[in-house]
């Protein structure tokens, strides 16, 4: 069952990327792409030739491998609802966070690797980015094992609901603010808009700037591994813990698509933070994410 | 009984070092290392294996019986001082090696000498229960330990962090000392075990944690830290990060067995709250460094604060009616001690290599010496890896216990409680980002991209026998993540003593099995992809460029990568307002079409050590040259000091006020 589990995700994860492309593409009028365009650019990718900067090193070539490798298994640990994800032990989603945390140490180890000023740039944002969206997952995760009394995810999830009859308010709420920290560790709007063409206002893009080949096409799965994760998160804290598993895994599904759909609407219809408001920005989640908690501490009759 | 005669015998023998010449100074120390190595750690194992060990060496100190004894937490002690100390007098060899050259004979014996007594000094500190013993081995190891850092006597800034240091320390030991005699005073004996019976416990154990917080480095008593370990060669700032500073730790360890139990949730917030601002503080201010020694030094009080966050959170819990979070807890802080010992020391190592090549600490004249180092490059990347607490590495086995304990907890009390550990939770989660942030800044400055100076012209691979020992480090770094039921086993029998009737439930020791196991698979999951990268790489073309510079060509690249500054630029807009940051620089005028030459510097001083260390510092050296007045320096003024002194008691015994 977990298995199965992990490949429900693993194709989530493949089909966002599309389905935010042909959201945009159709918002702004144009035919867009097929659903498995971004599939077949990474196969195509996977078999070409690489071009390595001479000022390169090692880390240059296995970073986005530790990265890939990372997501991967960071995926594992998502269960669905009481169906436990292939990995899963207490406290489960503290090594899944510092896991994807080794990911982007190195990812930024290989932006940096290259020398170039533009790619430090971006290297250097991220860095910054991540280290403040932090707090906000481990806020969430902390309220929700206060409510649940729960510390792994499959526990937490397949709980919390029965705990409280408010749990879909907060399951929404806790999916909002997941869903944000998600727009930011994916380097979507408004943080980052991997639209932009100027190297200058560029987050992830001017990060793998270098990368061809091989690497971009696994920088390209990495990056659609980490919408899978943050879908399959967001599906664990709005599904009805009756539905049986056949509508548990369409639940999912609908929720990857209208995530995927979420991203590209707001991603047609808003402009990008200026980028000395990016802290604040995401700063203001993890006020929003100690509002969630104190909501929690209410409802679980602490205060 | 053959492994005290052992450590007798290498005491006896380590005046031979100075007859010594060459490099057989380095073997001959490596044979009085090993043997206090092999004779401590065969008594630690033995108590680790459930044997009492004491020895009555017969010998008095002030009218005191010099009583060694040793339990798990002494043992646990021995095994993390012998670990560093074995890798830091391995490394010393090939360290000192060009030193040969500028430093007498003498110079250098009396240091492999007096590394040797600094083992020794903090073997004797973890076995002596008792209050004047404890005091002069304590003595012992802030001498050794000043005399190592003053290594380099001939430059003004080793003499000056020396010497701050070792006035730190003393202000330290008085209160240690004034520690020790409320302990007397007040109903109890001159040793630790004297808080149990003490009348004022509370004021003693402040007393004792004042005074071993500077040892340890706590905020705001951390101001010799940053000093010190840039101006100590490099093994030695190892030994002085990895286990010297430690030693604070276990005088706190140490003073917490006897502490009666019902202080332990006021005291315990004490601790957590100190604790927390080491970490999130120390981490903020490496950020800031552009010395790699002294960025490292600020990392040391960032982890001294992680170690307090587990020991506070284990005596607060513990004091809640929670003994398995006091357990976790616990056993996440003491397992630091271990793993910070670990992945500091290879950090220093490696980055002593980096300055025995390239003969400077300065971030922003390196870069690109991945290429000319490849291995130290190598370790040191682990090191960091290990610090900000990623898996598959140790540091994320103890930063895992305090999370587990806290999130395990979280919803089992009332509000405070569930505040103080979202507090612990959410300082682990800004210092472990806040770390990634440094650390990613300083490895690609100093080995990614290209070279900033010509000082990393001359560099090269450093030789095998400094690399070894940090490859040992790495083993060890690896084996703690991926099998830490194994060592967390030997932490609890630590923790044990401070909760004798707790242990750690099976289901909490199996998490950390199936941490070690997911690890694991991570890491096979990575050579296997490794592999297929390869195998890929293999099989297509693979051509090599320039680094592309977004269309512009004119100007090397390397002069518009990425420096040490202007990766922390943006954090140090959003930390300003604590950091004490000072620029200068001119403004681009408005009229100004072609750029002319600009300069731009900023520096960061520690705010605390201005107003706790300067300020002060400077106002008493301000009346102490008032009273400097008297000091004329003319024989005639003195001659009438004498005078007036004997008119005055002539006068004094006339009236009979004698």
């Amino acid at each position: 069952m977990s298995i199965l589990i992990y490949i429900l995700y693993f194709f989530c994860a493949m089909l966002i990327p599309g389905v935010i492309s042909i959201t945009k593409a159709k918002l702004s009028g144009r035919k867009g792409p097929g659903l498995l365009q971004p599939i077949y650019d990474i196969v195509r990718l996977l078999r070409k030739g690489s071009v390595y900067s001479t000022t390169t090193s090692y880390i240059f070539q296995y970073a986005p491998t530790v990265n890939f490798a990372a997501a991967l298994v960071a995926l594992a640990f998502i269960p669905l609802d009481d169906i436990p994800g292939m990995l899963h032990f207490q406290g489960d989603f503290v090594f899944f966070a510092y896991l994807l945390g080794l990911g982007k140490f190195l990812l930024i180890l290989n932006a940096m690797d290259t020398g170039s000023g533009f790619e430090g740039m971006g290297a250097n944002r991220e860095a910054l980015y991540s280290m403040l969206a932090e707090p906000a997952f481990f806020i969430v995760m902390g309220s929700l094992a206060l409510l649940s009394g729960h510390s792994s995810f499959v526990d937490i999830f397949g709980q919390f609901q029965e705990t409280t009859q408010y749990s879909i308010l907060l399951g929404f709420l806790g999916a909002y603010i997941l869903g944000q920290v998600a727009m930011v560790e994916n380097s979507r709007l408004p943080v980052d808009d991997p639209r932009t063409h100027l190297e200058l206002t560029m987050v992830h893009e001017v990060m793998v700037l270098d990368n061809s080949g091989y690497d971009f096409g696994i920088i390209m799965a990495t990056n659609g591994l980490k919408f899978g994760i943050y879908a399959g998160l967001l599906s664990n804290l709005m599904v009805p813990d009756w539905f049986p598993i056949g509508l548990r895994i369409g639940f999912a599904l609908i929720v990857s698509l209208l995530f995927g759909v979420m991203v590209g609407l707001l991603e047609s219809f808003r402009a990008r933070n200026k980028m000395a408001r990016n802290p604040q920005f995401i700063l203001t989640l993890s006020a929003v994410s100690l509002l969630f908690f104190f909501t929690i501490m209410i409802i679980a009759n602490r205060i | 009984m053959t492994n005290q005669l052992v450590l007798l015998g290498s005491m006896v023998l380590s005046p031979l070092l100075f007859l010594l010449r060459g490099q057989m100074r380095y073997w001959g120390a490596m044979v009085l290392h090993l043997a206090a190595i092999v004779a401590s750690s065969g008594i630690a194992l033995s108590v680790f294996n459930g044997h009492n060990w004491a020895l009555d060496t017969g010998i008095y100190l002030l009218g005191v019986p010099i009583r060694l004894e040793m339990d798990a937490l002494g043992a646990f002690y021995v095994m993390v001082i012998n670990l560093t100390m074995l890798t830091g007098s391995w490394y010393s060899g090939g360290y000192l090696k060009p030193y040969e050259a500028t430093k007498t004979a003498l110079e250098l014996s009396l240091h492999r000498f007096v590394y040797f007594w600094l083992h020794l000094a903090m073997l004797i500190v973890v076995m002596v229960p008792q209050g004047t013993p404890f005091l002069f081995a304590w003595e012992l190891m802030t001498l050794a330990a000043f005399v190592l850092v003053a290594f380099e006597w001939e430059k003004p800034e080793s003499v000056h962090a020396a010497v701050n240091y070792l006035v730190q320390m003393h202000v330290g030991f008085i209160f240690i000392l004034i520690g020790f005699l409320l302990i007397q005073q007040q109903g109890g004996t001159f040793s630790f075990s004297g808080i149990a019976q003490t009348k004022m416990p509370v004021q003693a154990f402040l007393m004792l944690f004042v005074g071993f917080a500077f040892k340890a480095g706590f905020m705001p008593l951390h101001t010799w830290l940053p000093h010190a370990h840039p101006a100590a060669p490099s093994h030695v700032s190892g030994v002085m990060s990895g286990v010297i500073i430690k030693m604070g730790i276990y005088g706190i360890l140490r003073s917490l067995i006897y502490l009666p139990k019902e202080h332990w949730m006021s005291l315990g917030t004490v601790v957590l709250i100190v604790s927390i601002i080491s970490g999130v503080m120390g981490v903020i201010y490496a950020i800031m460094q552009h010395d790699i020694k002294k960025l490292l030094a600020y990392h040391s009080i960032e982890n001294i604060g992680i170690i307090g966050i587990g020991i506070g959170l284990g005596m607060i819990g513990y004091a809640l009616g929670h003994p398995v979070l006091a357990s976790l807890a616990f056993a996440g802080g003491i397992l630091h001690i271990l793993n910070h010992s670990l992945f500091k020391s290879l950090l220093f190592y490696s980055a002593g290599s980096v300055y025995q090549q390239t003969h400077t600490r300065y971030v922003e004249k390196l870069g690109g010496l991945i290429k000319k180092m490849p291995y130290s490059a190598f370790l040191f990347l682990l090191g960091a890896l290990a610090i900000c607490g990623l898996p598959p590495f140790n540091g994320f086995i103890s930063e895992f216990l305090i999370y587990y304990g806290s999130f395990t907890h979280i919803g089992a009390g009332d509000m405070n409680e569930a505040l103080i550990l979202l507090g612990v939770i959410l300082s682990l989660a800004l210092i472990g980002g806040l770390a990634i942030f440094c650390f990613t800044k300083v490895f690609s400055i100093v080995f990614l991209g290209s070279s900033r100076s010509d000082s990393t012209e001359h560099a090269h691979e450093v030789t095998l026998g400094m690399l070894l020992p940090q490859f040992l480090i790495g083993v060890v770094i690896l084996a703690i993540g991926l099998f830490p039921g194994f060592f967390v086993y030997y932490v609890e029998k630590v923790s044990q003593l401070y909760l004798p009737d707790t242990s750690l439930p099976v289901a909490y020791l199996n998490t950390l099995s199936y941490i070690g196991t997911a690890s694991g698979i991570f890491i096979l999951l990575f050579v296997v992809l490794a592999l297929l990268r390869n195998l890929q790489q293999r099989r297509v073309e693979v051509a090599f460029g320039p680094t592309w510079g977004c269309g512009y060509t004119g100007a090397d690249p390397a002069r518009h990568q990425y420096t040490a500054t202007s990766f922390a630029d943006n954090f140090v807009q959003l930390a300003e307002p604590i950091l004490g940051v000072e620029t200068h620089y001119t403004p681009f005028a408005e009229t100004e079409i072609f750029p002319k030459t600009h300069h731009f510097d900023r520096h960061q001083h520690d705010p605390l050590e201005e107003i706790l260390v300067d300020k002060p510092g400077m106002a008493l050296l301000h009346y102490l040259r008032l009273s400097a007045v008297f000091q004329s320096g003319k024989l005639q003024h003195y001659l009438w000091y004498g005078l007036v002194f004997l008119i005055v008691v002539g006068i004094m015994s006339l009236l009979n006020l004698l």
